[in-house]
């Protein structure tokens, strides 16, 4: 990829981190930090790397995601990075992203497919499904001869979920290859710091030891290096094995005061913090 | 009353076991998951004839949940089996969030449902797994009454759209349902007209319901029995113009008194017309080891304590 297109990637995530603070800033509720800290690996994927279904130049969406990629998300309180993404993309309306967390909306707190909103395939907030999910999806894909990769998102608190490690079993004993899973390594959850709260000790180690082909994205804010790992991660897919993908990312990335610390993982910005904020955060493709 | 009689007695588990069997034949969409109780919920035959649809779970439910429910996004249709138990209480959350709320096609299909899983005891005895699934919005819940009903439910719950809980057991039980029935969610089925009192029975309760109507019937009481093997949604038209005619209820189920069949029912009493409703279901408590006889005998869900409830019933009525 081209220092030209990565610099196209990073206008996108400027904008989508604008959005992120916006959003929570407008309803005083919802979680800034993990959506900041994850915005390179969603713009990389959406905007590069995932083949997503289009017509005449538009993305579309049907529930069955059959012969495109898919994408799920676990942690799913980290829904205001996904939602500005899939609206940056045209799944819906950007202007949308208003009514996130308010009463009538279609962005709920936690995403859902309850009210319908096109990208989004199952409800999640309730940690520690998703993984289960998306094997379930790759099953799909394999009983239909469908090669395309099915890709999910959990947090690294989340690895403290029973379910996961039921998860982590089951996709090397079927042999799901076609399945690439990332743990959002920012050390943080609510309580604090992980390593503190219940130490996920040796999550790379664990994985490799359930029979999980294991990578490390070291510079997960870097566009270039989680472009460069995706684009790695995919080319270990296919072979029989689940890819396991540790992205090392830093809590509330790109707005200083709020990287770094469990603080914001689940705090609203007040006026004067948003415009600290976005004074920090170029707009590059008009707010909504 | 209506003469009902049977040659042979089966495990409702066996009818569903053929229904798999039947759909695997038929209908290409459909795949099973089990959590490592392949024998128990008698899906060998599906398993022999379409390998590549099964996929075994191990000892994981929540898992097995999440697995289902993955599979319905491309169009698949999952029967996601395992013990009653472990199919409702110990995944609840992921039925909830990934099933339930997010309306996924997932057939949950629980067997060793209630007390007559016998002797091993109250730690796999669930009595409460028709209200948990009951309470979820969007769940149809359906607790059929011999081996033919669970396997005509079996493949009639394939071409629904929705989320689904299937309840069945282990206890042998006459099979005493045409073969050849088509199943109706949600329609209640008429056993026996009458006019005294109105027995409501879900399950292999509704076999105890005609013993007990025969016994009424010797003592002049004409009662009038209605199979209720979908519970939610309820065929609320069936059970009022039911009652309408007798004037009092009895409700039959092996289930926890609280949140059942019976409750379901005496909503739809209060909401209507209040009449009086006698309760046959386990009173508030765990179960114990024991034969399924014995266990029916001492928690009071015979042929004999619908008699008694039914009596009691229409004493009330004044």
């Amino acid at each position: 990829m081209s220092n030209m297109e990565i610099k196209e990637l990073e206008k996108i995530a400027s904008q989508v981190r604008r959005d992120i603070v916006r959003m929570v800033h407008a309803c005083q509720s919802g979680h800034p930090g993990g959506s900041l800290g994850c915005t390179e690996l969603f713009v990389a994927l959406y905007f590069d790397q995932m083949h997503l279904k289009e017509k005449e130049g538009e993305v579309v969406f049907d529930m069955d995601g059959k012969d495109e990629d898919l994408f799920f998300l676990s942690n799913g309180h980290i829904s205001p990075v996904w939602y500005s993404v899939l609206a940056r993309k045209g799944y819906f309306p950007v202007s949308e992203l208003a009514t996130f967390r308010k009463i009538d909306s279609r962005l709920q707190g936690h995403p859902t497919t309850h009210e319908g909103l096109p990208g989004i395939r199952v409800a999640s907030g309730s940690l520690g499904q998703g993984m289960s999910v998306a094997m379930g999806a790759a099953l799909s894909k394999r009983l239909d001869k469908d090669d395309h990769l099915v890709y999910v998102l959990m947090g690294d608190g989340e690895q403290q979920e029973g379910q996961v490690w039921e998860a982590a079993n089951f996709a090397p004993h079927h042999e799901i290859g076609h399945l690439i899973a990332f743990i959002d390594l920012n050390g943080q959850q609510i309580d604090g710091p992980t390593i503190k709260v219940m130490n996920n000790r040796d999550l790379g180690e664990k994985y490799k030891a359930f029979g999980w082909e294991v990578m490390h994205i070291e510079q997960g804010n870097d566009m270039a290096a989680v472009v460069k790992g995706i684009t790695e991660a995919r080319s270990k897919a296919g072979h029989g094995k689940p890819v396991m993908v540790l992205l090392e990312t830093g809590m509330g990335y790109g707005v200083d005061f709020m990287m770094g610390s469990h603080k914001w993982h689940g705090v609203a910005p007040n006026d004067e913090q948003l415009a600290t904020a976005l004074d920090q955060l170029d707009e590059t493709m008009g707010d909504y | 009353m209506k003469k009902y009689t049977y040659t042979e007695k089966k495990d409702t588990r066996s009818g569903f076991g053929a229904g798999m069997h039947e759909l695997g034949k038929h209908n290409p969409d459909v795949v099973a998951l089990c959590a490592d109780l392949v024998g128990s919920l008698k899906l060998d035959p599906f398993i022999k004839e379409n390998p590549e649809r099964f996929f075994q779970c191990g000892i994981s439910e929540a898992n097995m949940i999440g697995v289902s429910a993955g599979l319905t996004i491309g169009g698949k249709i999952p029967y996601a089996t395992t013990f009653a138990n472990f199919a409702t209480g110990r995944v609840y959350d992921q039925i909830r969030q990934s099933v339930a709320y997010s309306n996924k096609n997932v057939k949950i299909c629980a067997s060793h449902a209630g007390l007559t899983l016998g002797e091993d005891g109250a730690t796999h005895q669930i009595l409460e797994d028709l209200g948990m699934m009951k309470m979820l919005p969007g769940m149809t819940v359906i607790n059929p009454c011999d081996y033919n009903q669970t396997k005509a439910a079996t493949m009639a719950i394939a071409e629904h759209e929705g989320p689904v809980y299937l309840r069945f057991g282990r206890p042998v039980v006459p099979i005493f349902t045409d073969p050849d029935q088509k199943f109706e969610i949600g329609k209640a089925w008429m056993v026996n007209e009458g006019k005294d009192v109105s027995i409501f029975a879900t399950g292999h309760l509704v076999w105890e319901a005609i013993q007990a109507g025969e016994m009424l019937e010797k003592e002049g009481i004409d009662a009038e029995i209605i199979n209720i093997h979908t519970i939610k949604p309820l065929d609320e038209e069936a059970i009022m113009k039911s009652v309408k005619k007798t004037g009092c209820a009895v409700s039959a189920e092996e289930h926890n008194r609280l949140g059942g069949l019976g409750d379901s029912i005496a909503q739809v009493l209060v909401k209507n017309q209040l009449v009086p409703q006698e309760y046959v279901a386990v009173n508030d408590s765990f179960g114990e080891s024991g034969t399924p006889a014995q266990l029916m005998e001492k928690y009071g869900l015979t042929a004999k304590d619908i008699v008694a409830a039914a009596k009691r019933a229409i004493e009330r009525k004044g």
